[in-house]
Parts: structure tokens; C-alpha cells; sequence
């Protein structure tokens, strides 16, 4: 799965379309925008057939097929489908899929696609079928199950895993710098002058030379290692591998409210103090530009050996660990001026197509994929966090029988640090705006309170 | 009758969608819903959209690069190939890039040229020069990306012009050389003059193609960094299928269509490709 697309926002915009019909140029699409189905149980006791399901991250597909194959077994009458696109034309495949009613009956959703989803009447609401069949919906890790209830109070998706952020580091690099692995466990930081977190980047960074950043007569222009990686890029609206776990200790929040908010924050000094900081460390030569990341995906180089540490999500554990030749070890992301770390919390679900032709199988499919049984086989995988407890823990035992060590990962949901990612309507546009806003302050060529009129144009999305 | 198959594909793939596609530049609509007609509105933002004047500087500076490197090399080539070889084999590997599929050869030269890990970058190191953002640096993105199209399409290019040089006839050299003209003097006197309506054509095409630069962005830079790299089509794209604004989209398309077509229209003009010097 590439990571730098993770971020990406595909797809279709949630324009609120009136309902102007042109009688003499109708609608081309099959499906169209039918209206919402509104909130009916689906009657699932005598579900049969076949159901199409789509995942985008080939690393998962294995585990997937496994509990196709688990449930398949308890519901002979039902056979799973299940078919896997890369992130890119995973959600334009959807899209499209929802125009020519060739769109799968259940799917993996995420959190930046499916309010456009909600608002375009794609989804099948679920609270009835799942009241009505006894799922609960309080079983999953605390917050995530709330992410997946639209502006409507309905719900439409079930959680099935869940995200945080760490530091991942080069062992061999630490250790040559004579830091010790406990040194990078209590770092801290803050926007001013970057605290003991920015003490070690610049330790860690070593030019052609072998002089290290925070040595005399270090040459920014011909680094060799940089203390700190850059994920792809400048994290655009959200940052949530490049800066999001430093604004979520400053009291920083994206919206005014989450989810729905209405109004976000880009204009708040906590913020742009924030991404002036991000600025500095590529100014003095602690962290790569735009334009060196700009090419290979950053776990790449983190394997070639180019950077000290790197932060990055729970879902690249496996990758990171897997380059030859690299030791690789996980730290918690710094504690801020609030005195705590941060994460933000970003979750899955699984969806049904409002265009189904299967629904009851499609819900029995989707309960079972939100059940103990079914996330604790993902768990064992050892790829991913599933939303369920047992789950949870059945991954970090998976992870440990290979190796790693997650608790950087899961501290942030066991102290209470980690937020929701922030769902709004126009996530598309938003982004579209702000990535080329936040990659102007990191190349220098705008200050970070240039910022403001992007969160204008962005919160002018809003009122219209 | 015997254009029917063709007249048939015409309309179906080409005047149907052109229609529609006029259509949908009048209306805002956003795929799922249904088109709201808002006439000329859409016209009306374009001028104030920076980002249109900015994809579009980015477009223009795009295609001179590489029809300008591209012609000269390719007439330089295919000259090369009619006076210097017969070999099928030499003249083949010319056109080699040409056959490898566009994404393809842009993400291999994305990876060439990667700032941090990239062989040329590498080479660059070791000969003591600072290394280069190839296709993140403000000066170097669009060149590298123009460069990567002539590296492909200048085989192609070379061989439709070789098929121009095999109709001048061999005589009007014979008789120039018996009047004692230079090779070089041939070149510019006879070759070029004789070569025009060709070279007309070679233009219409390779400008227009130019214009509609797309794959190679979307599989390296996507617009980025900042816009230094968003050509029009990309962002036409990203209006229509990220922002969900067809309506909008549809009218940029038209607003380049008109463009493409003004620009053929006075290429074949200027070039009076529709009559020979040979007669």
C-alpha cells in the first residue's frame, strides 16, 4: 500500500445538489441518487447468495479471506467475494461504481470519504438492522463506533480497525550517535524552540562530513542522515503522520466540534506556530525539504538508511520492520506543552452500498465482520489494531510473537491521548486547498500566518 | 454509405460526448446528483480563477520545451537516419522509449531521478555537484517532465518525419549537388522547404498532444509541490473527479479545446501545409 496516498483525498465532492430535474436531459447514470433508503431493518434470518466485498490494502487480504472462509462455513448459504484495489483506484473505482451500479455491496470505508457518501445517499443505514439482529455497538474501542454515526444520527458503518502514530527509528543510527533506545522514550516538545525532541533530531543528523547537526561547521546543504523524515510530504489539511501529533498537545483542535464541525482552526497561532517549527527543522537542515521527498515513499528511505526516526501510523508496522538489514525500533510520539503526548485516532468501517442487490447478506456480512469471532482472526494476522478489545489484543500478541513491541502505539488509546480525525462535510475541496497552502510554508515560500486566508476560503465552504 | 462505420463512430464517440460534454460546462454537477443548469456562470469564474492562469503558464512553458527540443531533435534524427544508416536495427532502437507504455517510463524516471536514493542524483554526488529536485524544484520540475516526453515520443516523432523526407525525391539533391550545394546548404534550402507540409502536420499533432500532458504528472508529482506542476488537464481532472465539479471541469475543457483548435487552426495556416513546393 503506498503510503504517502493514505492522505489522499479521492473521489467526490459533497456538494448539497438541489434536486433541479432537467427534463430533457436526464440523468445518464443507471443508479442515480435515489434518496435515502431511510432507517428500515433489513431482514437478515434468511440471508443466502453471494456478496461482493472490497478492501484496498493487499497486506490484509489474506486474514480477510481466512474469516470470509470462517463465515462461509457458519452460513453455507452465503459466499464472501472479496476483491482488493490499490488506494488510488480503490475510491475512484467506488465512485464510479456508485454512478454505474457496479459498486460492491459492502466495502471498507474511511473517515475522510464517507461523509461525501452520507450526504450523496450512498450508504445503508444500519442502526435498525443492527437493534433488531442485537449487535452492539459499545463493544469496540471507546470513541470509534461515534465516528461512523452521520450528521443525521444514523449509522453507517461498523468499526473494524483502528490507527495511531509513534516514531519508528534506525537502531544502528541511534545507537551510533550514543543515544540509548530509553533516551527517545520521554522526549519532549513544544512550538518555540522545539524542546529536548528537537535536541536529539539535530543529534541525529549527520552530514557527508560525519558532523552532526547540532555540532560546529555542519553543512545543511549535504546532509547524509537526517534526524527526522518527512511522510511524502506536508501533510496537507491534516498532517497526520508529519504534524498532528505535535498540534494535539498545544490545544489545538482541527474544528470547533468533532465530528460535524462547521468551522476549522488553521487560523489559531497554536497551529501556525506549529507548522513555522515544521519549517525551521527543514531550514536548518534537520529534516528533508518537499523537494527531497518528493519521489520514493518514505518508508523506503527510512529502509536506505536516511533517516534517524520517522513518524508514521500503526498500519506501516509491518513494512517498517521488514527491511533488510535495518533494526528498527518504535518510540512514543513527545509530550507538548499540555504535558501529554497525542495521536490522532483514525478508524475503519465497513459500509453497505445503498445499490446492493443483496442487502440481507450484505448485513449479516458486515455484523459478522464487526463480531469478536471475526476481528480477533485480523488480530492474529498481526497487520492491523481491530476495534474490538479482544482483537487488540490478540494484534499486539501477534506482534510480539514477530518481534515488535507496539505499546508506543496502543499508550495513546490506553492514556486517553489520542483524538478523532476530524470529519466534515467538503473534505475533498478542504484539502484541495490546504495542500497547497501548508506545502508553501514548508518550502519557505509563504510565512505560516499566510495561512489564514486558506482557513477563510475553508471555512467559506460552510456558509455557501 | 461507405463512411457509415466511421461516420458511426464519429458520432458515437466523439460528437455524443463533445455535446454532452458542452452540456455539462453549463451546468454545476456533481455526478451522483443532476445537472443544474447556470448557463454561462462557469465561463464567468474561469478568468478569476488563479489557479486556471497559473495550470495554464504551467501548460505553455511545458510545451515549448517539448516540442521545441523534440522537433529539432526528431528532424535531426530522422535526417540521421536517411543519410547515415539503412540498418532496420538501428533505426528500430530509435523508436524503442516510444513502445514503452507513458507511466511506465515516468515513474523509471522518477525513480532515476529521486532526489534522495536516485542513480542520477547519485552520479551527481560523486562528481561533487549539489543534487537536484528533479521534479520538485521550482526551476527543474516542468523541464524534467518535458524532458521524460522527449526522451518517449522523440523516436516517434523522427519516424514521422523520416516518412516526410522519403517524399522528396532524390533527384533535387543530384541536381543541387551538381551545382555544387553543401550538405548543409541542402538541408536548409531543399530538405526543410520540401518537408513543410509534414512538418505542419508533425506540429498539429505533437502540439496538440503536448497540451494534453497528463499521465506523466499524474503518476509523479500530482500538481505538486505547491502548483509548480499542475498542467491544465491535471487539474481538470482534479476539478471533476476530486472536487466533484463536472460543471466546472466540462467548461475548462472547453476553454482548451478552443485553444487547441485556434492553435492548430493557425499552425496549419502559417505553415500553408495544404499545398507542396514540389509542384
Amino acid at each position: 500500500m503506498p503510503t504517502l496516498s493514505r492522505r489522499e483525498l479521492l473521489g467526490l465532492a459533497s456538494a448539497s445538489a438541489l434536486a433541479v430535474t432537467l427534463a430533457a436531459c436526464g440523468n445518464g447514470s443507471s443508479t442515480g441518487s435515489s434518496g435515502a433508503t431511510g432507517d428500515a431493518a433489513i431482514d437478515t434470518s434468511k440471508a443466502s447468495g453471494e456478496v461482493t466485498y472490497w478492501l484496498w490494502d493487499n497486506n490484509q487480504q489474506p486474514a480477510y479471506q481466512k474469516v470470509a472462509d470462517n463465515f462461509h462455513a457458519a452460513n453455507p448459504g452465503i459466499t464472501v467475494k472479496i476483491t482488493q484495489y490499490g488506494w488510488n483506484d480503490y475510491w475512484t473505482n467506488i465512485t464510479n461504481g456508485f454512478v454505474a451500479g457496479t459498486a460492491p455491496d459492502v466495502f471498507t470505508n474511511h473517515l475522510s470519504m464517507y461523509p461525501q457518501f452520507v450526504s450523496q445517499n450512498q450508504l445503508v443505514p444500519l442502526d435498525a438492522t443492527l437493534a433488531k439482529d442485537g449487535v452492539k455497538t459499545d463493544v469496540f474501542q471507546k470513541g470509534l463506533a461515534d465516528l461512523w454515526v452521520g450528521p443525521d444520527g444514523h449509522r453507517y458503518g461498523l468499526p473494524k480497525d483502528f490507527d495511531t502514530i509513534s516514531i519508528f527509528y534506525n537502531k544502528a543510527l541511534v545507537s551510533a550517535a550514543g543515544v540509548k533506545d530509553a533516551d527517545l522514550q520521554s522526549l519532549t516538545w513544544n512550538p518555540t524552540d522545539g524542546g529536548t525532541y528537537e535536541k536529539m533530531i539535530a543529534h541525529l543528523t549527520i552530514d557527508v562530513n560525519g558532523v552532526r547537526g547540532d555540532q560546529p561547521g555542519f553543512d545543511k546543504s549535504k546532509v547524509k542522515v537526517y534526524g527526522l523524515g518527512l511522510d511524502g510530504g506536508s501533510g496537507g489539511a491534516y498532517g497526520q503522520t508529519q504534524w498532528s501529533m505535535y498540534t494535539g498537545t498545544t490545544g489545538w483542535t482541527f474544528t470547533d466540534k468533532n465530528p460535524w464541525g462547521t468551522h476549522y482552526n488553521y487560523d489559531k497561532p497554536e497551529f501556525q506556530n506549529t507548522m513555522a517549527w515544521m519549517r525551521s527543522l527543514i531550514a536548518k537542515g534537520y529534516m528533508p525539504s518537499l523537494q527531497a521527498v518528493t519521489g520514493t515513499a518514505s518508508a523506503d528511505l527510512f529502509g536506505a538508511g536516511k533517516y534517524a526516526m520517522i513518524t508514521n501510523g500503526s498500519w506501516m508496522i509491518k513494512q517498517m520492520f521488514s527491511y533488510k538489514g535495518v533494526q528498527t525500533g518504535l518510540a512514543p510520539t513527545p509530550t507538548g506543552p499540555s504535558g501529554k503526548r497525542s495521536s490522532m485516532f483514525n478508524g475503519l468501517a465497513d459500509s453497505i452500498w445503498v445499490g446492493s442487490k443483496n442487502k440481507p447478506a450484505a448485513a449479516k456480512w458486515v455484523e459478522y465482520l464487526g463480531s469478536a469471532a471475526a476481528q480477533d482472526v485480523i488480530g492474529q494476522a498481526g497487520v492491523v489494531f481491530p476495534a474490538i478489545p479482544s482483537g487488540t489484543q490478540a494484534a499486539q500478541a501477534a506482534f510480539k510473537a514477530a518481534g515488535v513491541d507496539v505499546t508506543s502505539f496502543l499508550m495513546q488509546v490506553n492514556d486517553g491521548t489520542t483524538f478523532l480525525f476530524p470529519i466534515t462535510e467538503h473534505a475533498t475541496q478542504i484539502g484541495n486547498i490546504m495542500q497547497p497552502a501548508v506545502d508553501a510554508v514548508f518550502t519557505g515560500q509563504s510565512p505560516a500566518n499566510s495561512l489564514t486566508s486558506a482557513n477563510q476560503q475553508v471555512n467559506a465552504l460552510f456558509t455557501s | 454509405m461507405f463512411i457509415a462505420p466511421a461516420a458511426l463512430g464519429f458520432v458515437v464517440f466523439f460528437l455524443y460526448p463533445a455535446l454532452r460534454g458542452f452540456y455539462f460546462s453549463l451546468t454545476q454537477y456533481n455526478l451522483l446528483g443532476t445537472p443544474q443548469w447556470i448557463g454561462f456562470a462557469n465561463f464567468a469564474e474561469i478568468p478569476h480563477d488563479p489557479l486556471f492562469w497559473n495550470s495554464l503558464k504551467v501548460t505553455v512553458e511545458y510545451v515549448v520545451l517539448n516540442i521545441g527540443f523534440q522537433t529539432v531533435i526528431a528532424v535531426l534524427l530522422a535526417v540521421l537516419m536517411q543519410r547515415l544508416t539503412t540498418s532496420t536495427l538501428v533505426r528500430g532502437a530509435l523508436l524503442l522509449p516510444w513502445l514503452i507504455s507513458n507511466v511506465i517510463a515516468a515513474l523509471t524516471w522518477f525513480w532515476l531521478l529521486d532526489y534522495q536514493i536516485g542513480l542520477v542524483n547519485q552520479f551527481l554526488s560523486w562528481l561533487g555537484v549539489d543534487r537536484i529536485a528533479f521534479f520538485a524544484d521550482n526551476f527543474w520540475a516542468i523541464p524534467t517532465i518535458a524532458m521524460v516526453n522527449i526522451w518517449r515520443n522523440m523516436g516517434y516523432t523522427a519516424l514521422l518525419v523520416f516518412a516526410g523526407l522519403q517524399t522528396i525525391p532524390r533527384y533535387v539533391y543530384e541536381a543541387a549537388a551538381i551545382d555544387g550545394c553543401s550538405e548543409w546548404r541542402a538541408f536548409w534550402r531543399i530538405t526543410l522547404p520540401l518537408l513543410r507540409p509534414v512538418l505542419a502536420m508533425v506540429l498539429v499533432l505533437t502540439v496538440t498532444g503536448s497540451f494534453q500532458v497528463f499521465d506523466t504528472v499524474a503518476v509523479t508529482t500530482k500538481g505538486g509541490p505547491v502548483n509548480i506542476t499542475r498542467v491544465i488537464q491535471f487539474y481538470i481532472y482534479q476539478k471533476a473527479f476530486a472536487d466533484g465539479q463536472f460543471g466546472y471541469a466540462s467548461a475548462l475543457s472547453v476553454v482548451l479545446f478552443v485553444i487547441l483548435a485556434v492553435l492548430a487552426a493557425l499552425q496549419l495556416r502559417l505553415l500553408r501545409a495544404g499545398e507542396s513546393d514540389l509542384a
